[in-house]
């Protein structure tokens, strides 16, 4: 009966998911980039040399200094400083931390109103189904950086720069989040009619569990394999409308960077010379999308159901 | 004869092919016509289940068999007719009222690789139902509950903590009979139990279940299409054609003196090991949609002894000398 005490540690370990992640070198060194960069990002305070949002740390005359190893160097700014002179690897760390925390807050949005509402659509069928899955078609046909742009222009005039500059995380949370929801309903709605037509399903029923019930604590765990799958990508996105939103200047303020407001600052500068403030913010950025997008490729072709069942 | 505990009532079941309004208009001759299509899966079905005993549902795919368990269950909505569980009408309630009702009456399903949530392990599956009906038990009454139900099925209870894809087909279909039984039900409707079933795991299953009719008092609505399991297991047998019955015998009346045609022939094809000079009855033809029914006697169009009354009435069931119930003119009329 050794076998019948299993953990769920044991199980994972046993699974065809860590069997073919120890086979994939990609699969490790993404996984490995990100929980670097993530675990940068959430230490940020601890490891960046200087705080870029205490101004008082500033100094302006330590403005667009190279990265090491160029002509006029600092020691203390390993990878130079931008236009108003704040250390680049600080302000990239602090940076990196808000882009991924706009990236994670705005896919928890998505999945809670796609899973809601896929689940519903899927599930009832019908008129609900019609209902809920041509507001979706509508949304969708509203481009994300349209209906961003249009949201943040609107908020940014009528709070006013410094008020934004507060609230401008939580707008971009709210923005892309409501925008890209369909993506996650249509995925959850998919499998949704495929689960409820299994047995276990109608087994549920006889018993006299609640629609509710059914729905949640039986058919969402089985769903759950693409909503991680969907989930990831989603992530990459939501990091790039908002690197695309800060570039156009409606996403996070010069005084709280994100990495696509670093990008920004800098691209006044690069026709002067100071292609640091641009390009290294750019590298993070790309490898950061890179690796998140490479991971859920992978875990696309793990999860997919005609490769692997179980 | 005391009353039945499950009454079927001119049962009908149409499925819509039809789709929206907009799709019901079609173009034809000139004009524009609303036309609707339905299948027509159950048409008229009276059937009594007695207590106690294993009523069995046999026919061919397509005949309405697992249609005529779904709504008894509930599952389906019926479009016609009632359903009454010991002496009351359950196919209108829903919701709170349906409740107690849901616990006295259980489902037995044919796949038990998909009857099974593959998220669950065995303890979580009996665990749900019986916290569900006794919210009052305590962990303990709980746990011997779920324990009492495994061993009576012949699942060892250390097992609890596995997925049911860690199982055999055997044993999966004995952890769905567990979970009917967990709520300590009158009346088991089993859709095709051993089907699925490798024929060596097939005689278990099928003792099993008869096991638990002895010891729980159980009443069956069993649904195959093997008659051997029928002449097993079978307290009565119930033939279905295209969605309605057309013969109801004790299970020895009706394999010693089959009377409907259909049944004649659908016994007579029951492989024999003396089978050198087979006399299968071949009937002509193939079963009709159940989109446009024939009229009359659903089995006409195949029946050899068909005539002008068989192609324009319905039969009823009608009692015979042996006791059975048959829906057969010909049977009626002496000519069979």
């Amino acid at each position: 009966m050794t076998t019948a005490t299993v953990s769920r540690w044991d199980r994972f370990r046993e699974s065809f998911f860590w069997y073919s992640f120890k086979r994939d070198k990609v699969a490790i060194l993404s996984t490995l980039v990100l929980v670097l960069m993530v675990f940068a990002a959430v230490f940020a305070p601890l490891l960046a040399p200087t705080d870029p949002y205490d101004l008082a740390q500033i100094n302006i005359m330590n403005s667009e200094l190279p990265p090491a190893g160029l002509d006029g160097s600092d020691p203390a700014f390993p990878l130079g400083t931008d236009a108003q002179g704040r250390d680049l690897l600080s302000t990239i760390l602090y940076g990196t931390r808000v882009s991924l925390l706009i990236g994670f807050g705005a896919v928890v949005l998505q999945a809670a109103l796609g899973i809601l509402f896929g689940l519903l659509a899927g599930y009832l069928g019908g008129k609900v189904d019609s209902i809920l899955m041509r507001i979706a078609d509508v949304q969708l046909s509203f481009s994300t950086l349209m209906v961003a742009i249009i949201v943040g222009a609107v908020f940014k005039a009528s709070f006013g720069n410094l008020m934004f500059g507060e609230i401008a995380i939580y707008m971009l949370i709210f923005i892309i989040g409501v925008a890209e929801w369909p993506q996650i309903a249509r995925t959850v709605r998919a499998s949704v009619l495929a689960e409820k037509k299994k047995e276990y399903v109608d087994a549920a029923k006889v018993m006299g569990f609640g629609t509710p019930r059914i729905m949640f604590r039986h058919i969402l765990p089985n769903t759950l394999s693409p909503i991680f799958v969907i989930a990831t990508v989603q992530i990459a996105n939501a990091i790039i409308s908002e690197a695309a939103l800060s570039f156009l200047g409606l996403g996070m303020p010069e005084t709280q960077p994100s990495l696509g407001s670093l990008i920004k600052s800098g691209f006044d500068y690069i026709q002067s010379g100071s292609w640091w403030i641009t390009l290294i913010p750019g590298l993070v950025l790309v490898v950061l999308v890179l690796v998140i997008n490479l991971l859920g490729d992978w875990s696309r072709d793990v999860m997919n159901p005609r490769l692997y069942k179980g | 004869m005391t009353s039945p505990l499950v009454s079927i009532r001119g049962l009908e079941k149409r499925f819509d092919l039809s789709g929206n309004l907009l799709e019901q208009i079609t173009f034809e001759g000139g004009r524009f016509r609303r036309k609707q299509e339905a299948v027509h899966a159950i048409n008229g079905v009276d059937l009594d289940v007695q207590r106690g005993e294993a009523l069995c549902v046999v026919g061919e795919s397509g005949c309405g068999k697992s249609t005529v368990a779904r709504t008894v269950m509930g599952l389906l909505s019926p479009s016609g007719g009632e359903i009454h569980y010991d002496g009351q009408r359950i196919d209108n309630l829903d919701g709170k009222d349906a409740l107690p009702y849901r616990r006295k009456m259980q489902m037995i399903f044919q796949n038990p690789y998909a009857s099974l949530n593959p998220r669950m392990t065995i303890q979580q599956t009996l665990e749900e139902p019986i916290r569900f009906h006794h919210p009052d038990w305590s962990d303990i009454e709980v746990r011997d509950k779920i324990h009492e139900v495994m061993h009576s099925v012949g699942i060892d209870p250390d097992w609890g903590s596995r997925f049911g894809h860690e199982f055999s087909g055997g044993q999966r279909q004995r952890i769905a009979i567990a979970r009917a039984l967990a709520v300590d039900p009158e009346f088991i409707v089993a859709d095709e139990p051993i089907s699925a079933l490798d024929v060596s795991i097939q005689a278990q299953v099928l003792n099993l279940l008869m096991d638990a009719q002895e010891s729980r008092g159980l009443t069956y609505l069993f649904i195959t299409h093997d008659l051997a399991v029928v002449e097993h297991f079978g307290t009565r047998v119930a033939v279905m054609y295209l969605g309605r019955v057309c013969e109801l015998a004790d299970t020895a009346t009706l394999f010693a003196t089959p009377r409907h045609p259909y049944t004649q022939a659908l016994l007579s094809a029951i492989p024999k090991l003396e089978d050198d000079r087979p006399n299968h009855i071949r009937l002509q033809g193939e079963v009709p949609t159940p989109v446009n029914l024939p009229s009359g006697c659903v089995f006409h169009g195949r029946c050899p002894y068909a005539n002008e009354r068989c192609r324009a009435e319905v039969p009823e069931l009608i009692a015979t000398d042996e006791g059975a119930r048959v829906a057969c003119h010909a049977v009626e009329e002496g000519r069979l």
